[in-house]
């Protein structure tokens, strides 16, 4: 094995191989944090069901009953969970990755290791808590006794969809804060705002057409119809919307993995 | 064959950039606004020093390599480097070898795991693969001694309990090159020499060492090459027990003193310390064989301190510490009372005891729970004049006088 150690010029190299030869770094930096988690909330697990379970019944009041706004013919508490799922996860796996290399100062200044692990377990701990969400929506919808139609086989490309997104943004931010310490500021900003940017608390029908294809050009929008349309049957695709918003995620994706790599070879200075 | 090769090698940094590295956004914005065509980093009065500069040196197989310098001078930026937390600013640095560095212990440790959680979270941080920490668990607890503590949160362990635990893991790792920061210095002494023993093996079994130390003794017991970073540049390569005596007789002094307006806000200051004959008090180098050497330290206690000692060390000009002595070694426990205000002690080393040679003393300076040590602030040198040693070259390190009687 010959290592030679110089200043990099040029174009990063992605160097995937290296991330792969680390994983059990990954896995250990994943389970870290789910098993701290854990051992330091009373409910552990719980938080995962209910969060987005308050959140549902906060907005099922506000928006279903109080403003009674549209439900597509699905129960208001289904159609909020189902695109809480996806929100949520963007939610918490975009402020993570945002502050996983800041949040692991210590270890960056420390030692060597492919500093994409850590915004990549940021987003594997985030991931998993998608998963136990999804359960409970299967159980909320066995609930009202409905049935995800057969559409359900879409629903990894959606939320493949976010998590592409996700990590694309994740990665701009990741690397920014570590230069500019506003992002911390602005983390909170993003995921307030965007809450009422996509179609999370109603259904992206009560969007006026002329507006149609500005608001698609957040990806998840794209990705919370997706759920719906997958598992609820109801929200048609708007095509152009989709292939905008998954465009803009391939193109957040390339470029946030080109700044991060470009920039992480002066994580350890700045820091 | 070198398995270590630096070519050139430079870091420049910018002035301050430990305090103010991270920049506000509004500043960048900011400056974007005023000058938006010129190249920031071709600022006329750029600000920034080179904390390393035209660093070149090889290191062999199985060689134990001791990098040493003041504070400042380069060291950490180096392992740095070496390390590739961060890359230089210019020239390149070959190793052949898987590289493993030990910057600090229990990296990535976390308070909440338990003892035998962390041994795998560490060993990945380090670069083991799940499987070869598996393999070397048990080696691994049973040279960290924590065997009932296995399953307790590490948050719950004692300090030294803590450090015996990432050491034992680090100590485990099997890289080609392992580069070792100032590790050693933590631990009780019977770890100490545990650690030292593990370093011994791993030069033993081909593998090659870089390890920085403030401590002369251990460079030069456990090194056999040593180079020496003075102000970002190799000041000097070669065998440790040269290198390390040029080091330590640089900057020797006999007498050196605090001034008030520099002193640290700690409860206890020295003020002056210098080494005077016993019998005239006079400072002058070099010492004949048959004088007594008084070290003299005079301090002042600002703030109460809790009952503790100071500990005189003396080395011989490689480093290696002849012997310690304290303030309370009369005292059953070793402790003594503190008064406020100005204080002296005189420690007497008696005449004829002192081979021929350059001597070096450390002192510790009580901080209340802890002791810092201030490491060779003092040197003197004895001379063969009236000194048993040079009369007949006799072996050894010291030369006493002992009370001899035939019976």
């Amino acid at each position: 094995m010959h290592t030679v150690i110089k200043r990099r010029t040029g174009l990063a190299q992605l160097n995937l191989r290296e991330v792969w030869e680390y994983r059990d770094l990954l896995r250990f930096l994943a389970w870290r944090d789910i098993s701290i988690r854990y051992k330091q909330t009373y409910i552990g697990a719980g938080w995962a069901f209910i969060r987005p379970f308050l959140t549902m019944v906060i907005f099922t009041f506000v928006f279903g009953k109080l403003a009674k706004l549209p439900s597509e013919g699905v129960p208001y508490p289904v159609l909020i969970f189902t695109a809480l799922l996806p929100w949520q996860f963007f939610a918490t796996a975009f402020a993570e990755t945002a502050n996983s290399v800041v949040g692991n100062g210590y270890m960056v200044t420390k030692i060597y290791f492919p500093r994409l692990l850590l915004p990549l377990s940021s987003i594997a701990v985030a991931f998993l808590d998608f998963l136990v969400s999804f359960l409970f929506l299967l159980a909320i919808m066995g609930a009202y006794r409905m049935v995800p139609s057969a559409r359900i086989v879409a629903v990894p490309f959606f939320a493949a969809l976010g998590i592409v997104f996700t990590i694309g943004l994740g990665l701009w931010f990741a690397a920014l804060y570590v230069k500019y310490r506003d992002v911390r500021h602005f983390v909170p900003f993003i995921t307030q705002l965007g809450l009422f940017a996509s179609p999370v608390a109603f259904s992206s029908s009560i969007v006026p057409e002329k507006w149609r294809a500005l608001y698609s050009l957040n990806p998840m929008v794209s990705v919370i119809d997706g759920f719906r349309w997958s598992l609820l049957g109801t929200s048609e695709l708007y095509v152009p919307g989709l292939i905008a918003g998954v465009g803009i995620s391939l193109l957040l994706l390339v470029t946030g993995i080109f700044y991060f790599k470009q920039t992480e070879r002066v994580f350890a200075d700045v820091m | 064959m070198d398995v270590v090769r630096a070519l050139g090698v430079g870091k420049q940094y910018r002035m301050g950039a430990q305090l103010t590295a991270y920049s506000m956004l509004r500043e960048r914005v900011g400056e974007m606004l005023r000058a938006p065509f010129r190249k920031r980093d071709t600022a006329a009065d750029d600000g920034t020093f080179w904390a390393l500069k035209d660093v070149s040196f090889e290191i062999g197989e199985a060689e134990v390599v001791g990098l040493i310098g003041r504070n400042g001078a380069g060291k950490s930026t180096l392992l740095k480097i070496l390390s590739r937390i961060t890359e230089p600013t210019e020239g390149e640095i070959h190793l052949h070898g898987r590289t493993s560095s030990l910057l600090e212990v229990g990296i990535g440790f976390h308070p909440e795991l338990t003892g035998r959680e962390n041994i795998f979270l560490n060993g990945a941080i380090l670069g083991m693969h799940r499987s070869e920490t598996r393999r070397k668990f048990d080696e691994i607890v049973e040279f960290a001694q924590i065997g009932n503590f296995l399953d307790t949160p590490v948050k719950r362990y004692s300090s030294g309990m803590y450090v015996r635990l990432a050491f034992a893991v680090a100590a485990h790792l099997e890289p080609d090159i392992l580069i070792v920061d100032e590790v050693l210095a933590v631990g009780d002494a019977a770890f100490q020499q545990k650690c030292l023993g593990k370093m011994r093996s791993i030069r033993s079994e081909g593998r090659t060492v870089i390890v920085v130390s403030h401590s002369m003794s251990v460079v030069s017991s456990l090194c056999q090459k040593v180079i020496w970073i003075d102000q970002g540049r190799v000041r000097q390569v070669g065998p440790a027990m040269s290198v390390v005596s040029s080091y330590l007789a640089e900057g020797a002094k006999n007498a050196i003193s605090w001034s008030p307006r520099t002193r640290e806000p700690f409860p206890f200051n020295y003020d002056t310390v210098f080494v005077a004959r016993a019998d005239t008090g006079e400072s002058i180098d070099p010492f004949p064989g048959d004088a007594a050497i008084d070290v003299i330290l005079t301090f002042t206690v600002d703030e109460p301190l809790p009952a503790s000692r100071v500990e005189v060390r003396v080395h011989n000009e490689y480093g290696e510490i002849l012997f310690t002595s304290t303030s309370a070694d009369d005292l059953p426990h070793g402790k003594h009372e503190w008064s406020l205000g100005a204080g002296r002690f005189r420690c007497r080393i008696p005449a004829n005891f002192f081979a021929p040679g350059v001597y070096h003393v450390s002192l510790t300076e009580p901080r209340g729970t802890y002791d810092i040590l201030r490491d060779y602030v003092l040197s003197f040198t004895v001379s063969e004049e009236q000194n048993l040693f040079a009369r007949d070259g006799r072996p050894g390190k010291i030369a006493p006088l002992l009370d001899w009687s035939r019976q």
